[in-house]
């Protein structure tokens, strides 16, 4: 045996490690692009007071495991195929026989044929050679075929497992993705699904073929010459020795080397997404610097990884070719005693080296089976979460709109609905208050205007009426119905919100508007675009609506991007409007354009308006002033203005820096 | 997001050639390397001579009922089970440390490359292209040196001793056991190169599906808030079935790849045995003689089944080498500098920034667009602070990255108190002009580092001067003050409270040219007008051009420019302008004014 034996296994723990590794980068890069949102406001609770509850959270696995729940995971993923697992695992288990049954004819062509050959007789010889002829032809389309359908049931399974992840973190509530962060969420449907897919596609089939070669081995050698094989079987003991210290050396080495080549992956990336900011502020040499830190400790475990291997493997094949020595050497004076015939020494040379052959794979096959346990775990673990905001078991539908059309934005004005919070209140998982109790009413086709400063509770007010949380107390109520006995889908075509984020999917800019209703012409497509005042910059770019925006739209500015959220909530024509922050990025004209769109094609709709900027206010009816989770002035903008309080003075100091 | 960047130029190497390029940083190890594959000889060899030993043994010994004849042939056999043991550990001991230094140096060199190249390189080639070249190309290149590099010679040498040998022991019989060699080495050659195209297929697949992932993780509000997980749904349904394709793909290849890999040695070794038994039943050859013939032929299966992959990876190798080098063949943004000046001062005269003809496109633009910038004139008098104000798109964020030259216009000057910018070095241009980015982007870093980054000098004193000019008083709150780490590894802050800590980097240590690209954008109306207060008594007497897009941010500045059609299209104050230019009007009321 040689090292290269080493070399495939290698290479299959190397392309784990980079499937690994390529996840990982996606992971820093979606957390580098997670970072770039503004955060949440209500994870701000004042803005003087640094973040603690969230960056608590993102340090620790907070979602407890059912224990049970990987192993009825797996179960549940499994039982479909069992028949053709049984099968698959009946195929190697004969492949094997056959593929083992080799040096055993070669013992028996010996020690039989031979005499018979001599005696003029080639009938064993020829069964003997057509055994073995049949024996690697069975082994060969057996192999074939297990690696075929073993392929099909895995990739059946991974299927799968990927469509639960997925549908689950898309059915899980929007508080849960604020806290469980969504580079961790990433790394279940991609990191983790590979490791169980290592595991499946190299691991469990290798395991397979390596216990059953070690099985079929022993049990030979125990049949050709019981002594003889009692002690080769007993090379197990040091040999499974040494696997342990290396599998417990190289835990440790492993842990080192992943957190090293995430320092290395964060840092590059940071540098190379801030390009503009290192360059500006000399940053080149300080960083190298820097950069030197993390990329030595990963070369450092790196080497340490390869010391611990060679060690292994040295130590093994030692332990091996010694144990190997003695045997034959023991076996060559019972053939010399005349005790044992030189046939069955040579099947036990023959033999003995294949034994010792799946020594290294073995202990690569610790690794991934650990890795994927783990991930297994983690997997389960987001799979037995429930939503917290889960869909109505009986819906219960909207009462009819006389004018409702659900084609274009249309010129007619169509009446928006009736919202009622009736005593809501609502409160953090950690007990924390954000919005003590309150109840209030905004008639159908009215335009709210919510201000205050920021952790004052207005975003929570507004993701409540999207019932993107559930309030912790009362109800909220759209026409008369609670929010949590509408369907999904009902709900979506009800209200729409349209927040400060501008993340654009992959995919045309048109694409991207039509997300506010699938299957929407380009006509509806320009002329939501038009009203938004958005036409101009889009066909401004090299291939107009059909740019495809990851490739492209790296100069597509925020403002540009909230533009085309805005275009998107008005194809999707809702009866009630919210818009937090959703003007924050556009210049004075863009937020006219805005404006202007919500008087004309929105009119009649009903709107809430959230918004640091006081212009925003201007085409309200109606001004709610909020201050650390309570409504604390309420009236229409004339009125705020002409009084005396809060609103009053920050409108008077803004329309100062007008003139 | 997976789209590669367009190609350097380079035509299509060969693999040798362009492996070869690895030499200057694998030369510093090269004794290593001779060592290890040296070591690697001598295990080999020591593997392929047990069988003959145990030839010896059953020959000898063995058939003579002659156990004290045993004891030499024992002697040899531990010392080559030593050997090869001990061999096979110290080539990989020899390498371990040297060759992960070679990856260290290279991706040292790599990202040093990359932080100086213009910021235009940047604009074309993805963060994920660039750190696939720093992670997962290196690791390529690394496990080459270790493996292909060396089994490539070992194994050649191993496969044509071991043909020696079975010649020498029984030549009818190695050509028997030879002749699948070169079918198989084919083989499998084209099975690995069919095989790692396929995988790579799988790879690119699997990256659009974890971009779907992604996509439907950081837009979940909007899919949430549109109910749109269905459609979500079937992208990614149908994306996950294109995987399982390529994955069912992969097993077949991998099917066929194993069955040639188990099937024509094992055929080629049942028909050795076949004739073996005949000569030995005819005397022609001994029976120590077939078994240590059985025991070579199987110990030559390795070396000829991992040709194949070895070459497949030696190719994987080359591509490796190609991208890394794309990245180091590109000029550095300084390689056609002519500084002429690294005085103290930017100029000699007190002129303050002018801009003069400046032209400027983007290289990717599409060809019938206009220039962005189409001939800009502008001059902020020494201590002037200039608001630059125009539509959305009008290349305001573009004319401020011209200053620290993170652009170069294609045509015109700039002048910063009468230099020209380009004959002073980046280093010193960019120490005089300090810039606070539209997108407030921290590091990994205390907050203190990442104030400072704007001068590296200033002391304690300045740096709660500059926290207090951006209203960064929250700092004190945070756990460990200005010693907390921010960015991507430590704590997470605000969009409003990144942008008040850029803000204190781009004033710290008082610089002489201040660029502030919509500063106060994420504030909130209080911060706002407190960060103004403060703001001003900084640009009293700094040279300032402050981008914006409010009212209030232009009242920062003494003049106002208008940037229209690429040209600055009327410069004045807030109030001349309001008076005199319907446009202005226009853009800081939103009220639309007739033409």
């Amino acid at each position: 045996m040689s090292d290269t034996g080493t070399v495939l296994t290698e290479r299959q723990l190397t392309e784990r490690q980079l499937t690994d590794r390529q996840s990982n980068t996606t992971e820093a890069a979606v957390e580098a692009e997670t970072l770039d949102e503004a955060l949440v406001e209500e994870q701000l609770p004042d803005p003087a007071e640094p973040v603690a509850e969230p960056a608590a959270t993102a340090e620790g696995e907070d979602i407890p495991v059912p224990p049970g729940a990987p192993r009825a995971l797996l179960r549940s993923l499994m039982g479909p195929h069992r028949r053709r697992i049984v099968l698959a695992v009946l195929m190697i288990v004969l492949q094997q026989a056959a593929l083992q049954v080799g040096p055993l004819l070669v013992s028996i062509a010996i020690d039989r044929g031979i005499p018979a050959l001599r005696d003029h007789d080639a009938g064993p010889l020829i069964a003997v050679t057509a055994g073995y002829l049949g024996c690697a032809a069975v082994a060969t389309l057996l192999q074939r075929a297990f690696i075929r359908l073993s392929g099909l049931i895995n990739q059946d399974i991974l299927l799968e497992m990927r469509r639960r992840i997925f549908r689950h973190a898309q059915l899980l509530s929007l508080d849960f993705h604020e806290r469980y962060t969504s580079g961790r969420i990433i790394s279940r449907a991609t990191s983790d699904v590979d490791a169980v897919r290592e595991l499946l596609n190299e691991g469990l089939q290798e395991l397979l073929s390596v216990a059953l070669q070690i099985i079929y081995i022993s049990g030979l050698l125990l049949v050709l010459d019981w002594r003889l094989g009692l002690v080769s079987i007993a090379s197990a003991g040091p040999v499974f020795l040494l696997q342990r210290s290396y599998r417990i050396r190289s835990r440790e080495i492993y842990r080192r080397s992943r957190s090293a080549v995430a320092s290395v992956i964060v840092r590059f990336t940071e540098t190379m997404n801030g390009i503009r900011p290192v360059q500006a502020f000399r940053r080149e040499e300080a960083n190298d610097a820097s950069f030197a830190v993390p990329n030595a400790e990963y070369a450092k475990s790196n080497a340490d990884s390869s010391l611990s291997m060679a060690l292994f493997i040295a130590s093994a094949r030692l332990t091996a070719n010694l144990w190997i020595i003695g045997v034959v050497l023991w076996g060559a004076y019972l053939v010399a005693d005349r005790e044992l015939e030189l046939g069955v020494l040579a099947a036990f040379v023959l033999y003995l080296r294949r034994l010792f052959d799946p020594i290294d794979q073995l202990a690569m096959f610790v690794n991934s089976y650990q890795s994927a346990a783990a991930a297994l775990e983690k997997i389960a673990g987001l799979l037995a979460h429930e939503p917290s905001v889960p869909e109505p078991v009986e819906a219960v539908p909207l009462p009819e709109q006389p004018a409702q059309s659900e084609s274009a934005p249309s010129e007619t004005a169509l009446t928006g609905r009736e919202i009622v919070f009736d005593e809501v209140g609502f409160a953090y998982r950690t007990g924390k208050q954000v919005l003590p109790e309150f109840s209030l009413r905004i008639p159908a086709g009215q335009s709210v205007a919510v201000v205050g400063a920021t952790g004052a509770g207005k975003s929570t007010l507004a993701k409540l009426l999207a019932r993107f949380y559930d309030p912790t107390g009362g109800r909220v109520l759209l026409d008369g119905v609670d929010l949590r006995e509408l369907a999904t889908a009902e709900l979506r075509r009800g209200v729409v919100m349209v927040t400060q984020e501008s993340f654009l999917f992959s995919g045309t800019v048109a694409d991207n508007i039509a997300v506010g209703r699938p299957g929407a012409s380009r006509e509806d497509v320009e002329a939501a675009a038009k009203a938004i005042g958005a036409h101009a910059f889009i066909s401004a770019l090299p291939e107009g609506y059909d740019t495809d925006v990851r490739k492209r739209g790296g100069r597509i500015s925020a403002g540009q991007r909230q533009l085309v959220a805005f275009a998107r909530a008005l194809l999707a024509d809702p009866s009630v409007l919210i818009l937090d922050e959703a003007t924050s990025s556009l210049d004075v004209p863009g937020e006219r354009a805005v404006q202007e769109a919500m008087r004309t094609v929105l009119a009649g709709r009903t709107a809430v308006i959230i918004a640091h900027r006081l212009s925003t206010v201007e085409i309200a009816d109606r001004v709610l002033v909020m201050e650390q989770g309570r409504i604390v002035e309420d009236g229409s903008p004339s009125d705020l203005i002409a009084g005396t309080g809060r609103f009053s003075r920050l409108h008077e100091a803004w329309r100062d820096s007008l003139v | 997001m997976t789209e590669s960047p367009p190609p350097a130029h380079s035509p299509k190497r060969s693999t040798v050639r362009s492996l070869l390029r690895i030499w200057p940083y694998a030369r510093p190890i090269r004794w290593y390397l001779v060592g290890s594959t040296s070591a690697a000889m001598v295990a080999s060899l020591a593997g392929l001579l047990i069988p003959l030993v145990l030839k010896q043994i059953v020959d000898g010994p063995v058939s003579h009922h002659d156990a004290a004849g045993l004891w030499w042939p024992a002697a040899l056999l531990l010392v080559l089970g030593l050997a090869e043991a001990l061999f096979f550990g110290v080539r990989r001991w020899l390498l371990a440390r040297p060759l992960s230094g070679v990856e260290r140096v290279m991706r040292a060199d790599l990202y040093a490359r990359l932080q100086r190249l213009p910021v235009t390189f940047h604009d074309r080639w993805a963060s994920g292209q660039l750190l696939s070249r720093a992670t997962s190309d290196m690791f390529t290149i690394r496990l080459f040196l270790a493996f292909p590099l060396v089994f490539l010679i070992v194994n050649s040498m191993v496969f044509l001793v071991g043909i020696g040998i079975m010649f020498a022991l029984d030549w009818q019989l190695a050509v028997i056991a030879v002749l699948p060699a070169a079918p198989l080495i084919m083989l499998c050659s084209y099975f690995e190169r069919r095989y790692s195209a396929a995988a790579r297929l799988a790879q690119d697949q699997n990256g659009d599906l974890a971009t779907i992932v992604e996509e439907s993780v950081l837009g979940i509000r909007i899919l949430k808030a549109f109910g749109r997980h269905r459609t979500m749904a079937q992208r990614f349904r149908a994306q996950a079935r294109e995987l399982r394709g390529t994955e069912l793909n992969k097993a077949r290849l991998l099917a066929n790849l194993w069955a040639v890999i188990v099937g024509l040695p094992e055929l080629a070794l049942g028909t050795a045995l076949a004739v073996g038994v005949v000569q030995v039943a005819h005397d022609v050859t001994t029976a120590g003689t077939l078994v240590a013939f059985l025991s070579t032929a199987l110990a030559l299966r390795w070396p000829v089944e991992s040709l194949g992959w070895l070459l497949a990876y030696s190719n994987e190798a080359a591509t490796a080498t190609d991208r890394f080098f794309e990245v180091l063949d590109t000029p550095l943004a300084d390689a056609e500098d002519r500084v002429t000046s690294t005085g103290p001062g930017a100029g000699g005269s007190r002129d303050g920034i002018r801009f003069e003809g400046v032209r400027f496109r983007y290289p990717d633009a599409p060809a019938d667009t206009p220039d962005l910038l189409q001939g800009v004139d502008l001059h902020i008098r020494h201590g002037e602070t200039m608001a630059l104000v125009g539509n959305t798109g009008s290349g305001k964020t573009t004319m401020t990255a011209l200053l620290p030259r993170l652009y170069d216009p294609s045509a015109g000057r700039i002048t910063l108190d009468g230099a020209d910018i380009t004959a002073l070095s980046r280093a010193r241009l960019r120490e005089l002009v300090s810039v606070a980015f539209e997108e407030p982007t921290l590091f990994s870093a205390s907050v203190r580092e990442n104030v400072l980054m704007g001068a590296p000098e200033a002391n304690e004193e300045e740096l709660q001067r500059a926290l207090d000019v951006a209203q960064a008083q929250f700092v004190r709150a945070l756990p460990q003050g200005t010693d907390t780490q921010v960015g991507e590894q430590g704590l997470s802050l605000s969009g409003g409270q990144r942008q008040r800590l850029a803000l204190a980097r781009a004033v710290v240590g008082t610089p002489d040219f201040l660029v502030l690209d919509d500063p106060l954008s994420a504030l909130d109306v209080h911060t706002e007008a407190q960060v103004e207060r403060a703001l001003r008594r900084v640009l009293a007497d700094t040279t300032a051009l402050v981008v914006a897009h409010r009212p209030s941010t232009v009242l920062l500045a003494d003049r106002v420019a208008m940037l229209v059609d690429g040209r600055i299209a009327a410069v004045g104050t807030h109030h001349e302008l309001l008076e005199t230019s319907p446009a202005y009007r226009e853009l800081m009321s939103g009220e639309r004014v007739p033409a």
